[in-house]
């Protein structure tokens, strides 16, 4: 018997929504919305020598890219899941757009970050 | 073509019929405003790897009064987003035992919530640390 996928794409579902219940309002209010008005922080920390100096460290680097391509896995399964309650029939094609497009985003983030580089 | 038209149950709008499926559908449709957020770190990532003035024209961007409002929206999706899955939790989970009795849906509710703002603060403070 061919071994199910599921679980993987259900663990990734899992860790991504774990992740964005834990600690996405404060990261969507930090990035989104103190820095660039600059209240809590300063604004100076989005100018380009912060935020490279961020995403070159590992650490910086390892938390981006885990929060990417998490939050992007954790939508993909559920927007799939939930294809079929709008009528739409989540099907291979749908299969194949949803988990496609966040297997994107997260080369296209290791891309970034590796280019990027480490410091 | 095939004559034979079968019919199809219409599926526009059966879920606002009950509290219930609006509920299941709001809480589902957080979903979109978290691969909304996931696109805009996406975006500042390969901004900032394209260097300095693609980096500064992305941050001005960002700076924009329809970013902070749209980021608003996002806040709030993700608050329901934490509420929802607390929530869930308790049904998503594995029965859990304690002393020959199951924990009870509140509790883990409780916790999990508890877990979510403690998170929060601690990592609010370690990004002030860092900005510092």
């Amino acid at each position: 018997m061919k071994r199910s996928n599921a679980p993987i794409f259900w663990g990734l579902f899992g860790a991504g929504g774990m992740l964005a219940a834990l600690i996405g309002p404060m990261l969507v209010l930090i990035t989104g919305i103190a820095i660039p008005l600059g209240f809590w922080f300063s604004r100076d920390l989005f100018t380009y020598t912060r935020v490279l100096a961020l995403a070159e460290h590992w650490l910086g680097k390892g938390f981006i890219f885990i929060v990417v391509s998490l939050f992007f896995w954790h939508s993909a399964h559920r927007i799939f899941h939930t294809l079929h309650d709008v009528g739409i029939h989540a099907g291979l094609v749908a299969k194949l757009v949803c988990y496609g497009l966040a297997m994107a985003g997260t080369l296209i983030a290791l891309v970034a970050l590796l280019h990027i580089g480490f410091k | 073509m095939s004559a034979r038209r079968p019919y199809k149950r219409p599926m526009a709008g059966w879920w606002r019929r009950n509290s219930y499926f609006i509920e299941y559908m709001v809480h589902e449709a957080t979903a979109i405003f978290v691969a909304l957020y996931a696109l805009i770190l996406l975006v500042s990532i390969v901004q900032l790897a394209s260097g300095e003035a693609a980096w500064n024209q992305w941050a001005a961007v960002l700076r924009r009064p329809g970013s902070v409002m749209l980021h608003v929206g996002i806040l709030i999706a993700f608050l329901y987003h934490t509420w929802t899955w607390f929530n869930i939790m308790p049904r998503t989970l594995p029965p859990i035992m304690i002393g020959g009795k199951r924990l009870a849906a509140k509790t883990i509710t409780v916790a999990g919530l508890a877990t979510a703002l403690m998170s929060s603060l601690i990592f609010f403070a370690v990004t002030h640390w860092i900005g510092k």
